[in-house]
């Protein structure tokens, strides 16, 4: 017990946060916290207030003054059209990435052994974060009209089924790179690698155990698959839905570069800060992913998806 | 001379539970303590109270007269050898047996030279340059031993120190472990859920049950007087016969205990000479356990366990038998 | 390929064709930078010519500031990310208060969140307290992005370490400080690492939020934003998009192979 009293005075102070390791805990959360309190809630507070002003529609400035008018103009018509068909896109590429995503995630988990797991692995995460522009740039490449799709319909004589694929009333365009489906694939590319990690991820976890038991007890490979693993791989397929879903909510590059310039919400908000100046509007605009994320996540959450990210 | 470690009127509450019950408790210097219980039972929550990984909640604690609360674990001259051995992982075994002297400030040349003798004294000389990663069980659980050694404690704290180990290697570590005590004069305390270890190893033994010391005591005396019903459970295995039973049998009338080892198997036609006594019944069942023959049998009001050394007679399920006990190996206790 | 028997053929088909689909486009990049063609995107390349690789060096001066831009934020978003969601990620280790879970979700927030919302509400905020546009305005927006990401990998490894060894250190007469520096940042460090090269990789490409945070100055990925939608020499887009490849791939693989080393071998081992 030699040195019952500390003298100098940083291990006066290691002894203090040792007596109070909670305080220790809140000193080392503080920086952070205030980070993105300030920061990024800051942040969105002042966008969320902005929403309540509204534009003067003869002089273009902003009015600071609390209204509900400009959430009056979110619902009109066109708004609503947009924030439907940006909806529907999301929904649509969430589903395809799961579909798409599975096949990957289960061989990955269950067969791919050593050096070809750590490959898989790789292979997955290098598009998930190397460089968005640089892979949204490369479906510009492979989806105009005088790009790779193009002339590989064109080698295998099935440049008809592009043509009437093209032809089609809604999806369809002057070419894949201006048209609801090349902004689907491209929006289905690059968010693909934020489904697979965390369905992978869900289905290392189910034990090899559960999938010998159930066999065991007499299911055929495909009632284990669909009464054992498809259950248990959910949490993770919710968690890379999020993903997937929130980021095609909001993005706006992409609809930009390849699609038939009709308006997305992303789109939308950006025009409206940019060339129009309607900020509460863009506000207004943005509150909706937010919502929509909002109900998402917290339904996410019930269904244990969080454990997953 | 004060204790080594001494608990006046000692609680540790975790909310609504309470861990560590108004426990009082010396321990003296040089002795080899052991607090045996099952889990949950409190003895843990002991240990991290001398360690000072737990702060009590309410009671006073000295470690040789000095008062402990309060104090953090690196301001006492206590050590521990975990359960799990806890060894750094990115150190090699010497800076792991050094650590303790390094962060004293003691000179590299020194602290090796200590760290090498250390190891040396737990055998494992030449294995100062390996990681942890690369030994086994019990020469991990050496290191942890040399790490806490190596900086003379007046304490050492065992947690459950040999549970992860093998039978064989257990048993040798028990002999080690006891020699290394007497050898060094400092003061163990050894948490254990098992009576085994508790018993060969310790000069003295407190047996924990939900929080609270139920007895204390030199093992052959815990073993041979339980003062209740769970210590003479827990302590290796016991008869506890109904106060109606005991009386009727030798014993007086409360609750009483009964080692299976201390009933004997009556031979047909023997007379029972004066101070013993007697019942006979069914075999409800025999296992055979090498040395000895483990059996139940069924009477009217109660059901009685013997030990028998196999091989006088062959038992079978079913047949009727004659047991026999001396009634000064009856012991009554305090409490159901 | 050593894999278990019951891999059947589709599976298999399935999943080749997953991967393949996410690394073939990526390929195509690297032989656009080489065509002979300069005003579409022909396939395939008439012929191919080295030209792009010269003129994106000599003639295009335009490349040299954003390069610079995006070098300086990411370095200093990285900095910053990994101070702060080191903090975060120990603060939630040993944090055992009610509304842990809640705070979690605040640090996963801004990646949960299009980032188009975190651009336009920093803009926003900008504005309401006159902050002009600087360097400084994009590596806020950066950093806060990168906090989850060196927070994720910080945490991961953090709930690895064993709470023994831990009080074994304190036990052998450490304090705080010491064992923090002897036993917990030795074993962390490389999670941190592999953390600040994520997010290095990260901000050094980000456009979404970029864009609302930069005002007239051009990171390297809006200077490519910008020839993608006004192109001038289409093949030199692609020449510097291969370098945007090189440059957060070699942290990538870097910060893969710095977690894996943890992941084999966690727990007991080293």
């Amino acid at each position: 017990m030699s040195g019952a009293i500390a003298t100098n005075p940083r291990s006066r102070l290691s002894d203090f946060f040792y007596r109070h390791s909670g305080l220790l805990t809140f000193a080392l959360l503080l920086p952070p916290l205030l980070w993105i309190g300030i920061v990024y809630l800051g942040s969105l507070f002042a966008l969320l207030l902005q929403s309540f002003y509204s534009l003067d529609e003869f002089s273009g400035l902003i009015v600071h003054e609390f209204t509900l008018s400009t959430y009056e103009q979110l619902f009109t018509p066109t708004n609503l059209t947009i924030i439907l068909r940006t909806a529907v896109m999301a929904a649509a590429v969430t589903l395809a990435s799961a579909i798409l995503a599975f096949p990957i995630a289960y061989y990955a988990a269950r067969y791919a052994r050593g050096g070809w797991k750590a490959l898989f692995y790789l292979a997955v995460m290098m598009p998930l974060w190397s460089s968005y522009l640089v892979k949204v740039y490369a479906w510009k490449l492979i989806l105009a009209k005088e790009g790779i799709v193009t002339w590989v319909a064109g080698k295998i004589h099935l440049g008809w089924l592009l043509d009437a694929l093209l032809a089609m009333p809604v999806i369809g365009g002057s070419s894949l790179s201006f048209s609801y489906i090349g902004t689907f694939i491209v929006f289905v590319y690059i968010w693909l690698p934020y489904m697979i990690l965390p369905t992978q991820a869900a289905l290392e976890r189910v034990p090899k155990n559960f999938i010998e038991a159930s066999a065991d007890l007499g299911a055929s490979p495909r009632q284990t698959f669909r009464t054992v693993i498809l259950p248990l791989a959910m949490p993770g397929v919710i968690a890379g839905s999020i993903f997937t879903f929130s980021l095609t909510l909001g993005d706006y590059i992409i609809p930009q570069i390849v699609g038939n310039s009709r308006p997305f919400i992303g789109t939308t908000v950006y025009a409206l800060q940019g060339t129009a100046g309607d900020i509460p509007l863009a506000a207004a605009f943005t509150v909706v992913p937010v919502v929509i994320m909002g109900i998402y996540l917290m339904i996410a959450r019930r269904m244990g998806a969080f454990d997953a990210l | 001379m004060p204790p080594a470690v001494s608990f006046q009127h000692v609680s540790r509450h975790f909310g609504h539970v309470k861990a560590v019950d108004d426990v009082s408790l010396d321990i003296f210097e040089g002795e080899f303590f052991a607090m045996l219980g099952p889990s949950g039972s409190g003895k843990t929550t002991c240990l991290r109270l001398i360690a000072g990984f737990e702060q009590p909640t309410s009671g006073h604690i000295e470690i040789f007269g000095e008062t402990a609360e309060g104090l953090p674990p690196y301001r006492r001259n206590v050590n521990t050898v975990f359960q799990d051995y806890a060894l750094f992982p990115h150190m090699t075994v010497g800076e792991n047996v050094a650590y303790g002297l390094m962060i004293k400030g003691v000179a590299r040349a020194e602290r090796e030279a200590k760290a090498l003798e250390t190891l040396a004294m737990v055998k494992l000389k030449g294995f100062d340059q390996r990681r942890p990663s690369q030994l086994s069980g019990g020469q991990r659980q050496r290191v942890a031993l040399a790490r806490a050694l190596v900086n003379q404690p007046k304490v050492l704290l065992l947690d459950e120190p040999l549970g992860a180990l093998d039978l064989k290697l257990r048993e040798q570590m028990q002999e080690e472990l006891k020699a290394l005590q007497k050898e060094l004069g400092i003061t163990f305390v050894l948490v254990t859920h098992d009576q085994g270890e508790a018993l060969s190893m310790a000069n003295r033994v407190a047996i924990f049950n939900e929080g609270k010391i139920v007895q204390a005591g030199p093992p052959a005396d815990v073993y041979e007087h339980p003062r209740s019903r769970f210590v003479a459970d827990f302590v290796g295995s016991s008869n506890v016969l109904p106060p109606e039973f005991a009386a009727a049998h030798g014993g007086t009338h409360a609750w009483t205990s009964l080692r299976p080892e201390k009933v004997r198997l009556v031979r047909a036609g023997e007379a029972l000479p004066a101070g013993q006594f007697g019942v006979s019944g069914r075999v409800a069942s025999a296992l055979y356990q090498g040395a000895i023959t483990r059996i139940a049998v069924e009477l009217n009001s109660t059901r009685i366990i013997a030990a028998i050394p196999t091989g006088m007679t062959t038992i079978q399920e079913g047949e009727t038998v004659a047991l026999a006990w001396d009634a000064c190996n009856l012991v009554a206790m305090e409490a159901a | 390929m050593r894999s278990e028997p019951g891999a059947s053929v589709p599976l298999k088909a399935a999943a080749v064709g997953g991967l393949l689909f996410l690394h073939l486009p990526l390929a195509l990049i690297f032989l656009y930078a080489f065509t002979t063609e300069e005003k579409s995107f022909q396939f395939p390349p008439p012929s191919l010519t080295l030209h792009w690789l010269s003129v994106a060096w000599f003639d295009r001066p335009d490349i040299w500031g954003p390069l610079w831009l995006s070098l300086k934020v990411a370095v200093l978003a990285t900095l910053i990310a990994l101070i702060l969601g080191t903090l975060a990620a120990a603060a939630l280790w040993r944090a055992r208060f009610f509304g842990k879970d809640s705070l979690s979700l605040l640090f996963i927030l801004p990646i949960a969140l299009p980032g188009i919302i975190t651009g336009i509400a920093l803009r926003s905020a900008f504005d309401i307290m006159s902050i002009p546009f600087s360097t400084w305005t994009i590596v806020l927006g950066h950093a806060t992005f990168c906090i989850v990401v060196v927070y994720n990998n910080a945490l991961a490894r953090f709930r690895r370490l064993s709470p023994s060894m831990i009080e074994a250190s304190v036990d052998l007469g450490a304090n705080g400080a010491q064992t923090f520096r002897h036993v917990i940042l030795p074993q962390i460090s490389s999670a941190l690492l592999a953390g600040g090269m994520l997010a290095f990789a990260l901000s050094f490409d980000e456009v979404i939020v970029t864009t609302f945070t930069a005002g007239q100055q051009a990171t390297l990925p809006i200077w490519m934003l910008n020839e993608l939608i006004r192109p001038r020499q289409r093949p030199v887009t692609n020449v510097v998009a291969m370098i945007v490849i090189a440059v957060t791939f070699l942290p990538i693989l870097a910060a893969y192979y710095l977690t894996r080393e943890g992941e084999h071998t966690g727990g007991s081992g080293r």
